[in-house]
């Protein structure tokens, strides 16, 4: 049984974490970096550990210190939280060595989900679809390829990068002149003439599954969409995903779970899909075997304490929730508050906090580590906090957004609030079910709402 | 231990506002050993009307120490430049490198010449590697920052004399 939790991360998710464990009547030990000694983590923890100096390849990224302070912290679990160790299967290693428990997944699903091609063969076994394509020789390869893919597809060089030599094919008349071209402009420029056929997605939108998996049962909890993104950095999710039929989304969420079933997963989890915004087809991307900065859309949608069942599968006890006891209600919505002067090319803006209010009420959830004064070191990311509105649909949840936002203060510090509130008022935010592209070029257009 | 804490939830929070909202009151201060919690309705600007939650925390099990101010643990160089020397200082709070990779040469060397595009080291600000740009032309005169190390924003890095 966990009785004493070593958090061996920062911010707002060792706070979140530590919540979970200290309602449970878990003592927590919080691990931190010399930079982190008097923030709210170790103000809140019931013992502090020092994991190392100020930069996290010292602290935070040092598999050998944070398992020493784990183990002269007596501790009997680890807590990951999400980046740093959290996927880090010699971490996992180096503390079963030890003798404590990683709350995480296996050593099988670290390794199986942590090299990409690896993933695609093992989600492939599964069944789940992957993006379509594959390497052709030859014309008639690449005849054979295109004719599994469909189309719009994609001709790559094998050998290529940066673009050259790739080509857009929308009809399949265009397809023998392009081989050609494109496998002779692979051997001018790389020297080698064999290409890749892919299926293009023009609008793709990035649509999640959150999993739970006890080992031996996996269920879900819904979908997340995370499509707006700022150079594959999420900024606004929400769950469930908006816009999508009702069959796709039902063959979405269970083929999350035959994933995560092939797996035998144990723990939290989250099946990342691209999905084409116009003809729903979905397709494996990659799966993340800790818990996700996003996850409290789901809980919100969910009711339930995901922090509590990753504590609970770590302890070996099976899954507190049967798939039919999941009741997915209402609508909720996530904004990343980053230390960023977003009008200043997202400059990062580290600094004190003089004083912190954030939006209080009801459908309002707020998980920060800067709730009141505090600092954001310039060693570690700009996430300052989030924002997590909830609502009986996706209009209410959007109207207590709008409203919450301008609450937001943080003296002292530059933050995205302002970019939410205009993502907030855009019209295709609004309506829903904006693709991947929301984000591009957003800023260059005259405020809207 | 757990037993003795109060916590307040999201929920809890949302009672409070809710209570709030239905009574004459604009404000509850909470003090506890542990916290301070504030629930005020906004007065004044674009979100009057709507309740925000501040919070202070008592320091609890937190190591002992003087509270390390990152801002502050580089010593700042404020040498007038009535010698004639720019200053090219830090933008921002981060680690200074004056090469880019460890072992590799550094950008620039006392006596180098540099024009305002050159750039003279980098700083590292969470995650990101922002380079410094020597913003005039010149020579290098000297290089007082020592690589590796953080420095706080105004920190001079380089000193160069104009062209």
């Amino acid at each position: 049984m966990i009785r004493r939790l070593f958090i061996a991360n920062r911010g707002e998710i060792a706070v979140r974490v530590l919540r979970t464990a200290q309602r449970l009547g878990i003592t927590t030990i919080a691990g931190v970096s010399a930079a982190d000694r008097h923030s709210l983590v170790a103000k809140l923890a019931d013992e502090v550990a020092l994991i190392g100096p100020a930069p996290s390849s010292e602290s935070y990224l040092n598999v050998g210190a944070v398992t020493a302070a784990a183990v002269a912290a007596r501790a009997d679990a680890v807590h990951p939280g999400y980046g740093f160790l959290s996927e880090n299967a010699s971490f996992a290693q180096a503390l079963a060595a030890a003798g404590i428990t990683f709350v995480g997944p296996s050593l099988e699903s670290l390794a199986a989900m942590g090299d990409k091609l690896r993933a695609r063969s093992v989600a492939m076994e599964a069944g789940l679809p992957v993006v379509p394509g594959g390497e052709a020789a030859t014309r008639e390869q690449a005849r054979e390829r295109a004719a599994i893919t469909g189309y719009p597809l994609l001709i790559k060089a094998v050998a290529g990068g940066g673009g050259r030599g790739m080509k857009r094919v929308d009809d399949p008349a265009q397809l023998e002149s392009q081989i050609d071209l494109a496998m002779a402009e692979a051997l001018a420029a790389f020297g080698d003439s064999r290409i890749y056929v892919e299926r293009f997605v023009a609008r793709g939108r990035h649509v999640e599954v959150q999993v739970l998996g006890d080992g031996q049962r996996a269920i879900h909890l819904g979908s997340r969409d995370c499509s707006i993104q700022r150079r594959f950095q999420k900024l606004v999710e929400e769950a469930p995903a908006p816009g999508i039929p009702a069959d796709r989304h039902a063959a979405l969420l269970s083929a999350a779970v035959r994933l995560a079933e092939h797996l035998g997963y144990r723990g939290a989890g989250t099946v990342e899909f691209l999905v084409d915004a116009e003809t729903f087809d979905f397709f494996f991307l990659e799966m993340n075997v800790r818990l996700q900065v996003e996850h409290p859309v789901t809980e919100a949608i969910t009711g339930i304490d995901l922090v509590e069942q990753q504590l609970l599968v770590a302890d070996g006890l099976p899954l507190g929730w049967r798939q039919d006891q999941i009741v997915l209600r209402g609508h909720a919505m996530e904004v990343r508050l980053n230390a960023e002067d977003w009008q200043q090319g997202f400059r990062p803006s580290p600094g004190q906090v003089k004083s912190a209010h954030w939006p209080a009420g009801p459908g309002v959830r707020v998980d920060s580590h800067l709730t009141g004064p505090g600092e954001v070191p310039p060693y570690y990311d700009s996430l300052a906090g989030k924002l997590i509105v909830y609502g009986v649909d996706r209009a209410a949840a959007l109207a207590r957004l709008v409203t919450a936002l301008p609450t937001i203060e943080l003296e002292g510090l530059a933050t995205t609030r302002d970019l939410h509130r205009r993502i907030a008022a855009d019209a295709r935010f609004v309506a829903g079910g904006v693709d991947t592209r929301f984000f591009d070029g957003f800023l260059e257009q005259p405020a809207r709402g | 231990m757990a037993d003795d804490r109060v916590w307040l939830t999201a929920e809890d929070v949302a009672e409070i506002v809710t209570i709030l909202d239905g009574s004459p009151f604009n404000q509850l201060d909470l003090r506890t050993t542990r916290f301070r919690l504030r629930v005020a309705r906004e007065q004044a600007g674009e979100a009057a009307g709507e309740w925000s939650q501040a919070w202070d925390w008592a320091d609890g099990a937190a190591l002992p120490g003087a509270a390390a101010s990152v801002a502050v643990v580089a010593a700042t160089s404020a040498e007038d430049t009535s010698d004639g020397l720019v200053r090219v200082a830090a933008a921002l709070p981060g680690t200074f490198y004056r090469a880019p990779q460890p072992g590799a040469p550094a950008f620039v060397e006392p006596g180098d010449t540099v024009t305002a595009e050159t750039v003279v080291g980098i700083v590292e600000t969470m995650k990101l590697m922002n380079p410094v740009h020597a913003g005039v032309a010149g020579t290098v005169d000297s290089i007082p920052a020592a690589n590796s190390v953080m420095v706080a924003a105004g920190t001079a890095l380089v000193r160069i004399r104009p062209a």
